[in-house]
């Protein structure tokens, strides 16, 4: 080939068919906002009067009440985050045999493997809001709903992951343990549990941080915690007080995440 | 074997300490649920009758499962797309490689702000702001979606090389053009994994935000508890699982085809 018939040649990043797949993706978003925009019911007088319908709301908050922190958002907070904790103890509990099972090096019955999937799936999919419905429904209003609702939502997340985590452990340590005649608590207690422990804790962390925000919103369908107060001062338009819980929990989450972030330090 | 000990590590006592603390903390806790052996057994009872009554889910009334979820999807798509405008040029504005301090610090406050509150707890805002409907519900995930896409975006912002940005400011490259041709190629196939990220997600929230009043499946499923519609209930959550299940599986195949 001559130089000049090299430089005429057209160089493409993607394939054909990538281009092709590329397109269908960027084509099918543009279709489904532009199909969502005409569709969906948005009164559009709604949307004229937002601005102004949000910043009387803002107005009526302020100055948010601090007296009532002391009277009733205290001891609700400090239970919202006992939910928190408990629901992610209790769900690592339950989670913990799922992700043994559903890692498929460590149980090798594609049966077991599938079982424990369907359950980590579906956990994972029906929302923290439906569990504690479901659980206000059977043990009444109150905080031992919330904390089951917060348990069996994170079975699936911290289930999933630690499996993910197990399936990618080196086989040359379980494979010594195993040549050497270890039973298979042994092999987990020696050879995957070490391999997997600072991704387990990792995994800890990041899910308390996100059940802290979770168990706020229990209240709301009855399952204790701050939410109830929020609620109740919605309800009654006490909107100073409203900003005093929302105050109060942005304080909470921003806590919780730099202990998260300072605990990770520490142990990875 | 013995004689061997299996004590390898020495005794790290302020460990110790530290989880007697964390199992002391958590009695004391689980004293505060009101947790009696009499109210579980009971509560198990009526799980029981609960749970024999969510089946069969029953299907019948197929139209009003086919609007909330519908209105779901259109709520997580919209909320994506906004959510993704009004992140882009916050999270340049929050990438600390590339603006002053003075400029970082306001745009990442934003971010924690947006991020902090849960997109049902929003919702309930802006309900009272906008009234009932799909709108407070857009409304509600956008801010969610500023909160993570912007901290996400921001992250990946500042992990670029900034050796492509300076050849491109040293050609004299205005600002937007040191953005398109600098900064957006080292991070768009990231964004695009983001972004597809934040639509999973909008769309399991966008299902629960419809508690509060804020459109969606979710005040059909909450409208149901209440009417102790149990068989309906469950239709609902199955079709819920069902739309999320697909969903994730839609957002892989986008992530393949970007190899992200």
């Amino acid at each position: 080939m001559t130089p000049a018939v090299l430089a005429e040649r057209e160089w493409l990043r993607f394939t054909p068919a990538e281009r092709l797949a590329r397109f269908t993706v960027y084509f099918t978003i543009i279709a489904a906002i532009v199909v969502s925009v005409r569709t969906v019911e948005v009164i559009p007088e709604f949307i004229a009067d937002a601005p102004e319908q949000i910043a009387d709301l803002l107005r009526r908050m302020w100055p948010p009440d601090l007296a009532y922190y002391p009277q009733e958002i205290h001891d609700a907070l400090i239970d919202s985050i006992h939910i928190a904790t408990l629901g992610t103890v209790l769900g690592i509990a339950m989670a913990l045999p799922f992700g043994f099972l559903a890692a498929r090096n460590v149980t090798p019955f594609p049966w077991l493997n599938w079982a424990a999937r369907l359950v980590l799936i579906s956990t994972r999919s029906i929302n923290t809001l439906v569990f504690a419905l479901f659980f206000v429904a059977v043990f009444g209003p109150g905080p031992l709903a919330g904390t089951l609702a917060i348990a069996f939502h994170s079975i699936g997340f911290l289930g999933r992951l630690f499996s993910e985590a197990l399936e990618v452990a080196a086989t040359g340590p379980v494979e010594a343990l195993r040549a050497a005649g270890a039973p298979w608590p042994s092999l987990i207690v020696y050879g995957y549990w070490p391999q997997v422990e600072p991704a387990f804790w990792a995994l800890v962390l990041f899910r308390w941080d996100i059940n802290v925000r979770e168990s706020i919103v229990l209240g709301l369908v009855g399952a204790g915690g701050i939410g109830m107060v929020l609620d109740t001062a919605m309800n009654l338009f006490q909107w100073e007080r409203v900003a005093m819980v929302l105050l109060a929990i942005l304080a909470v989450v921003i806590v919780a995440e730099v202990v998260v972030t300072y605990i990770r330090k520490k142990i990875i | 074997m013995a004689g061997v000990s299996l004590a390898v590590r020495p005794a790290n006592w302020p460990l110790r300490l530290a989880w007697a603390g964390f199992a002391l903390y958590l009695a004391y806790a689980f004293s505060h649920l009101d947790f009696t052996p009499a109210r579980f057994i009971t509560g198990l009872e009526f799980g029981q009758k609960f749970v024999a009554k969510l089946f069969p889910p029953d299907f019948h009334r197929w139209e009003l499962l086919v609007k909330g979820l519908k209105e779901s999807l259109e709520m997580a798509i919209l909320a994506s797309a906004l959510g993704l405008l009004a992140s882009l040029p916050l999270s340049l504005l929050g990438a600390r490689n590339l603006m002053p301090a003075w400029i970082t610090w306001p745009a990442r406050l934003v971010m924690v702000v947006c991020r902090s509150f849960h997109p049902v707890i929003v919702a309930i805002v802006f309900v009272k702001a906008v009234g009932f409907g799909a709108l407070a519900g857009i409304l509600a995930l956008t801010v969610a979606s500023v909160g993570f896409l912007g901290k996400l975006f921001t992250e990946a912002i500042e992990e670029i090389s900034l050796k492509q940005v300076e050849a491109v400011r040293a050609t004299g490259a205005p600002f937007m053009s040191v953005v398109v041709f600098g900064v957006l190629p080292q991070v768009f196939a990231r964004f695009i994994g983001f972004a597809s990220y934040e639509l999973d997600a909008n769309l399991r929230n966008s299902t629960m935000v419809g508690i509060v009043g804020a459109g969606g499946i979710g005040g059909t499923l909450f409208a149901a508890f209440q009417r102790f519609d149990y068989d309906f209930v469950c239709a609902i959550i199955l079709s819920i699982i069902a739309m999320i299940v697909v969903g994730e599986v839609l957002t892989n195949t986008v992530k393949r085809v970007f190899r992200v």
